[in-house]
């Protein structure tokens, strides 16, 4: 009993100690040390271990280049990992431990709308800054946090673009937008319908009627019914979301019933693989992206946004394609690095007013955020399958490819 | 709404589209469904991992497939189905040994957790072995048109193949000494024993029979359908509804049920809109279990 009673003492000795050791963990030595809660395991696993690649990957190069120089002294990044198995009341458990028993001060987001929204009440209650990258819903900027940072457009501007090029297309054609009909198929969850509330107001803008407006159930993996009816109702455009479900399943059943829509604009047609799927069917879709290797956007530690690209694929096997979560993951560690750099200090009330004041280009694209802590810098671009390829064609600015309208499908 | 209903009215070929896809896909649920009503009336094991064997077994004809799990020796999906039956018939053996066995004769409330925690495993076995990713299995068959009508082959294959399994486990049930052993022992497990039928063997080959059933259905959603490891939820919901409504042991109205669900959630689809697809389900459970009620409550008998 009284070994026990001993043995029992001493680990509670050493856990004080260890505990005291990384109270002040945020900088160790020549170290600055931000955490994050990402997922490795569970239904987030691929994009939060894409997400994680590109936060080591910048973390890699910014420290090859010389660290983060805060008062003269140069200092190396590092990332204290924990594992969220993709439940967000795990993630919002494990910041409390990163905050409480690590002592990191600097935190960089989650994998997924879900989890970011679980994640920033805690970074909040502590006011600890977080730069996040992977988090999209709109929801996240309307609750007045002041310590959130994303570099990433929200979900609501998704699929919009696709809208005014429609109408701009309509005019050249000669058409008014008026006239244009548009069908909804829109998975009832939060992201998509973030999506939908984003199309909704542009199609209001241009003052398109909305003909078909169906919302897909999260377990069903069957739109033929819908797709029956677009095509008897015949609209000028069809927009799909609904993660790589929605996706994969449109492209499926579109090319069984060969639906003859002159556009159609569906979101995650990258993670589904539509392309290697369906082949020659997915002719024309439109695909929103946050990034695309082929933009012209550069910074001087990543290069150009095709230097990323080949340098990620450099670093990491298995990948044919970069895809934007590692992209964006590694230009949240950008804005951290310009952010202690400006504000010149390891103090987070002074880094978050950094944060917020920042204005950088990176090859991810530019970056500057709204008082709600969104980047309004960077717009999303739209790509449109061409011959089994992606090329950006939309906005004008960016677009390397002239749009295909109708789309040229062969069945 | 009215604006569907009209439209289908102008269009007749829009009903025949919505009742050729319902009956495609019914005849898949249908074929799951009679696995479920062997296992419940035989054994009273009400299985709610039905729809994680559905999705085992298009996650085999989906592996089979591709590339990176076999070299050079992939095949076609449909080369799956045989493959599926095998292997999920010797996977339902194994899992009635390990955990079936110790549920037959226990009470409802046993069962319904036992086989809703095997579904959990079996969900994130296929999670850690494949990844979270939707998947899809490639048939490369093509589409008929005629018109605005379209049929994909696969449907049609689908179909065709789930008519001749059905006819083959019908005659094996009729015919053969173990399909007339099952049927012994879900009269009446106790004379079945006095008679000398082996009625432990008797429930492992009914499950595992079950389990190879719904591997090959899996098959089929695999070309027809999307696949995740999380999606059978939706597919033992099916198969319960399709049984309630049909009954134990009674095949032809399975069939009917299947199909009938199948046109059901086309036509709710249709008219209502995709997020009532699956609600026409759910409702056609609760319509189902009302008229049961007060058939029963006539006959003065348990409701089951």
């Amino acid at each position: 009993m009284f070994k026990i009673t001993k043995s029992l003492l001493a680990l509670t000795a050493s856990a004080l100690i260890f505990t005291a050791g990384t109270a002040s963990a945020k900088v160790e030595g020549d170290t600055i040390i931000l955490g994050s809660a990402i997922s490795f395991t569970g239904k987030y696993s691929t994009n939060g271990i894409h997400a994680s690649n590109g936060y080591n990957l910048a973390v890699k190069v910014i420290n090859k280049a010389g660290g983060v120089k805060v008062g003269g002294k140069s200092y190396k990044l590092k990332i204290q990992y924990y594992d969220d198995e993709s439940t967000p009341a795990r993630t919002a458990q494990l910041l409390e431990r990163l905050i409480k028993q690590d002592g990191i001060q600097y935190m960089l987001g989650p994998y997924s709308s879900a989890t970011t929204k679980a994640a920033a009440p805690v970074t909040e209650k502590y006011k600890i800054p977080m730069v996040e990258a992977e988090g999209a819903s709109r929801s996240l900027f309307t609750q007045g946090y002041r310590y959130l940072f994303a570099v990433l457009s929200t979900s609501e501007q998704y699929l919009a673009s696709s809208i005014g090029l429609a109408a701009e297309l309509a005019k050249k054609a000669g058409k008014k937008p008026q006239d244009l009909t548009a069908a909804l198929v829109f998975e009832n969850d939060p992201f998509s319908l973030d999506v939908r509330a984003g199309v909704i107001d542009d199609l209001s803008k241009f003052g398109i009627k909305v003909v078909i407006d169906d919302k897909m159930p999260r377990d069903l993996a069957d739109i033929s019914a819908t797709l029956t009816k677009v095509k008897a109702v015949k609209p000028d455009l069809l927009l799909i979301s609904g993660h790589s479900k929605g996706a994969a399943t449109a492209a499926r059943q579109i090319k069984e019933l060969r639906v003859q829509v002159p556009m159609i604009a569906m979101t995650h047609c990258e993670s589904a693989k539509v392309i290697d799927k369906f082949g020659g069917a997915t002719e024309g879709f439109l695909c929103p992206t946050q990034w695309a290797e082929t933009l012209s956007y550069k910074d001087k530690m990543f290069g150009t946004a095709a230097d990323y690209d080949k340098l990620f694929k450099k670093t990491y096997d298995g990948y044919k394609n970069v895809p934007y979560q590692s992209a964006q993951a590694s230009a949240a560690v950008m804005v951290w690095k310009d952010a202690f750099e400006r504000a010149n200090s390891f103090d987070r009330l002074k880094l978050r007013d950094a944060l917020a004041a920042t204005n950088l280009k990176t090859f991810y694209g530019d970056i500057k955020f709204s008082k709600a802590g969104n980047n309004i810098a960077k717009p999303m671009v739209l790509r449109q399958i061409q011959k089994g390829k992606l090329n950006v064609v939309a906005p004008s600015k960016w677009a390397s490819h002239p749009v295909d309208f109708p789309r040229m499908v062969k069945y | 709404m009215l604006g569907n209903i009209q439209l289908l009215l102008q269009i007749p070929l829009l009903n025949v589209q919505l009742l050729l896809d319902g009956i495609f896909i019914g005849a898949i649920f249908a074929l799951a469904a009679y696995g479920l009503a062997l296992v419940w009336g035989v054994m009273n094991v009400k299985n709610l991992a039905q729809g994680d064997f559905v999705m085992m077994g298009g996650y085999i004809a989906w592996a089979l497939s591709n590339p990176k799990y076999m070299g050079d020796y992939a095949v076609h999906p449909i080369v799956g189905l045989p493959v599926a039956i095998v292997l999920m018939f010797g996977f339902g053996w194994f899992i009635y040994r390990l955990i079936i066995r110790r549920l037959v004769g226990k009470d409802l409330f046993t069962t319904l957790l036992a086989t809703f925690g095997l579904a959990i495993v079996l969900q994130q076995l296929l999670n850690q072995m494949f990844g979270p990713e939707v998947q899809v299995a490639e048939s490369g068959f093509q589409t008929r048109t005629w018109g605005l009508l379209t049929v994909a082959d696969i449907k049609f294959i689908a179909f065709v193949l789930m008519a001749i399994l059905a006819a083959i486990v019908i005659t094996f049930m009729k015919y053969s000494r173990m399909g007339q052993a099952i049927r012994a022992t879900a009269q009446d497990p106790r004379a079945a024993k006095v008679m000398g039928i082996d009625t432990e063997n008797v429930y492992a080959f009914t499950f595992a029979l079950n389990a190879a059933i719904c591997g090959a259905a899996g098959v089929l959603i695999s070309m027809i359908w999307v696949i995740q490891p999380f999606f059978g939820l939706a597919y033992s919901i099916r198969c319960f509804v399709i049984v309630t409504a049909a009954g134990l042991g009674n095949l032809p109205g399975v069939i009917i049920a299947g199909l009938g669900l199948g046109v059901i959630e086309q036509y709710g689809g249709f008219v209502l809109g995709a997020e009532y697809q699956q609600a026409m389900v759910v409702s056609m459970l609760v319509l189902v279990l009302i008229v049961r009620q007060i058939q029963q409550s006539r006959q003065r008998q348990a409701v089951i």
